[in-house]
């Protein structure tokens, strides 16, 4: 019987609510106490003493920066394959109408949609039936194609915002399709283009489940990660790459959502 | 008006611009004049990578499982047969197949009981600031890195870890100990148990149920729940009359990701679990060690056939919409 438009929460939703939220953050946070830890042979609560000594260890650690360093290359190079699939995908989908649009999206969408294991083992047996050795490349080309889905999901929303007519306009005006390309499409596109590389950096900058599968003798990060998860070598070293790489992944996903905030399509909703 | 339409012809011919000279204003010409061949330039790459590379991957896979391997040599033998499919239903593997499905039932169900509160808090009382604190604090762990998150549980599940002392200041350590002994879902630890493969598995795909049914809430009118007091129904009939029926779309949405990732992960009961299998460790060790590519891939179709299923009731419900 309220008549009035109380707008507080009851009590038992709020605790609900808020205790849903620290269920979801409270573990990550536990990581950056245990990269401080002195325990080295166990994962003790509470941490016996606090030392930075393992930030300097893991600095010296050469294949640390190794498994760094390939999979900054990776993502790097995926996310420009996936910049330009996703794009043109985009752009054709949206721009355009043609037979067979919807199953672009559904093709689009799929290597996300199956589970991971099943996009690993389908080009693993399919390098194996090319007779294509593992390599840096395959590694790429297992990444790439994830990482369409999430440039094309951003670019897919912003170029539904921006009218058409100001291409034709363009044209009208003397342009050629190059000049509008770089005049007037670029910059409308830019930043959903900017939030869709950063998030496809991520997403390639964290993925396992393909990488098992595609990759030969190489590691990167998360391989080097689930190696250590398997059978634990020096543990306060992985508490601090664990510890760096919630950090690293962290200022993209911020970046991006500043990016495509306004009013946009939810930009990691394609995950 | 005679003036008007003879002014207006010169213009248009003054608009037609002479050809543009060079190869690229040429180039640029011929696509507009035929957009037919824009548009097969500009779909032809991204079709060649995943409508080539990648489908054609998946149905060597696929063909792969109709091929079956010699026990004696190790060998494959390439003829088409559906013994491979025979030796998927041995009961081992049907046990497999059981254990996957109801984890993955089960980590739904309590993904959809933990996500609705944030959702609906999100929905219906957060504005501005609170909003955007909410979204991030959803997106932040979705994008956090998957291994990072696993290890976070190691760390939080382990025998000497803070779960165990944290009951132990509580004095409630016979209950842990208790829960522990239980069969099935009990264990040495909680981090060789089920119940820790429950917990890790909640908690990583949980993000992807709230987003969906926070969509799906964001839709529902205030006054239709402020109706519904008004007419005497107490907050529980609410719930069950109004608001649930009308969330179930996104709920049934965000299980297609939960049901989907549970059924296809092989890293997270690999660090966090018993010894006994699950689909995706399955593939996993008859791709790797056995060698056996043809099981492997029948394995594979297990979860594309139930999510097949699934999706064709989910689409059924109006699910789609609420993605």
């Amino acid at each position: 019987m309220r008549s009035d438009r109380s707008q507080s929460a009851p009590t038992g939703l709020k605790i609900a609510a808020a205790a849903g939220l620290a269920f979801l953050h409270l573990p990550i946070l536990l990581i950056f106490v245990y990269a401080f830890t002195t325990e080295e042979k166990s994962y003790q609560w509470p941490p016996p003493g606090f030392t930075t000594q393992w930030f300097a260890v893991t600095w010296g650690r050469a294949d640390v920066w190794q498994a760094l360093g390939l999979s900054v290359q990776v993502a790097a190079i995926s996310t420009g394959i996936a910049l330009v699939l996703g794009t043109l995908c985009a752009a054709a989908v949206s721009q355009t109408r043609f037979f067979g649009r919807e199953a672009i999206s559904l093709l689009v969408i799929l290597p996300i949609a199956l589970p991971g294991i099943i996009t690993g083992i389908a080009l693993r047996s399919a390098f194996s039936l090319a007779e294509i050795p593992f390599s840096f490349w395959t590694i790429v080309l297992g990444h790439a194609t994830f990482c369409v889905v999430v440039v094309y999901n951003n670019a897919v929303a912003r170029f539904r915002r921006t009218s058409g007519s100001l291409i034709e306009a363009s044209m009208d005006l003397g342009a050629d399709g190059f000049q509008t390309f770089r005049h007037v499409i670029l910059p409308n596109i830019g930043t959903a283009l900017l939030a869709g590389g950063m998030l496809a950096f991520a997403l390639s900058f964290d993925e396992v489940i393909v990488t098992t599968f595609t990759a030969g003798q190489q590691q990167t990060l998360p391989i080097w990660m689930l190696e250590e998860l398997v059978r634990p070598r020096q543990r306060p070293v992985t508490n601090v790459v664990a510890m760096v790489v919630v950090l690293a992944t962290l200022l993209p996903i911020l970046a991006a959502y500043y990016l495509t905030r306004e009013g946009d399509q939810i930009a990691g909703a394609g995950k | 008006m005679s003036v008007q339409a003879v002014s207006g012809t010169s213009n248009v011919a003054a608009a037609i611009l002479p050809r543009r000279g060079g190869l690229a204003g040429s180039f640029s010409d011929l696509l507009w004049r035929k957009p037919g061949l824009l548009l097969f330039l500009m779909l032809a790459p991204p079709l060649l990578w995943l409508g080539v590379v990648y489908i054609g991957s998946l149905i060597a896979l696929l063909a792969q499982s109709f091929f079956s391997i010699d026990e004696f040599s190790g060998l494959i033998s390439r003829e088409l047969t559906l013994k491979t499919y025979g030796d998927l239903l041995q009961a081992v593997n049907l046990d497999i197949i059981v254990r996957t499905v109801t984890m993955a039932a089960v980590v739904t169900l309590a993904s959809a009981i933990i996500a609705f509160p944030i959702a609906y808090y999100a929905a219906r009382y957060a504005r501005g600031t609170w909003k955007a604190l909410f979204y991030l604090g959803v997106m932040l762990p979705l994008w956090s890195s998957y291994l990072v998150k696993i290890y976070a549980w190691k760390l939080i599940l382990a025998k000497e870890g803070i779960l165990t002392w944290l009951f132990a200041k509580l004095h409630l350590s016979w209950l842990l100990d208790s829960w522990l002994s239980l069969p099935v879902i009990g264990g040495n630890s909680l981090s060789v148990s089920f119940t820790g493969t429950f917990i890790v598995f909640v908690y990583v795909w949980l993000p992807f149920m709230i987003l969906p049914i926070q969509a799906a809430l964001e839709r529902v009118p205030g006054n239709l729940v402020e109706a519904s007091s008004d007419l005497g129904a107490s907050p529980r009939q609410t719930f069950r009359n109004v608001l649930f029926p009308l969330a179930l779309p996104g709920i049934v949405a965000g299980s297609i990701f939960t049901f989907s990732l549970t059924l296809g992960d092989y890293i997270i009961p690999q660090i966090i679990g018993t010894s006994r299998l699950f689909i995706g460790q399955a593939v996993y060790a008859q791709q790797g060690t056995a060698g056996n590519i043809p099981l492997a891939a029948a394995f594979t179709v297990v979860p594309v056939v139930i999510m097949g299923f699934y999706l064709w009731g989910a689409k059924r419900m109006g699910a789609f919409d609420a993605l």
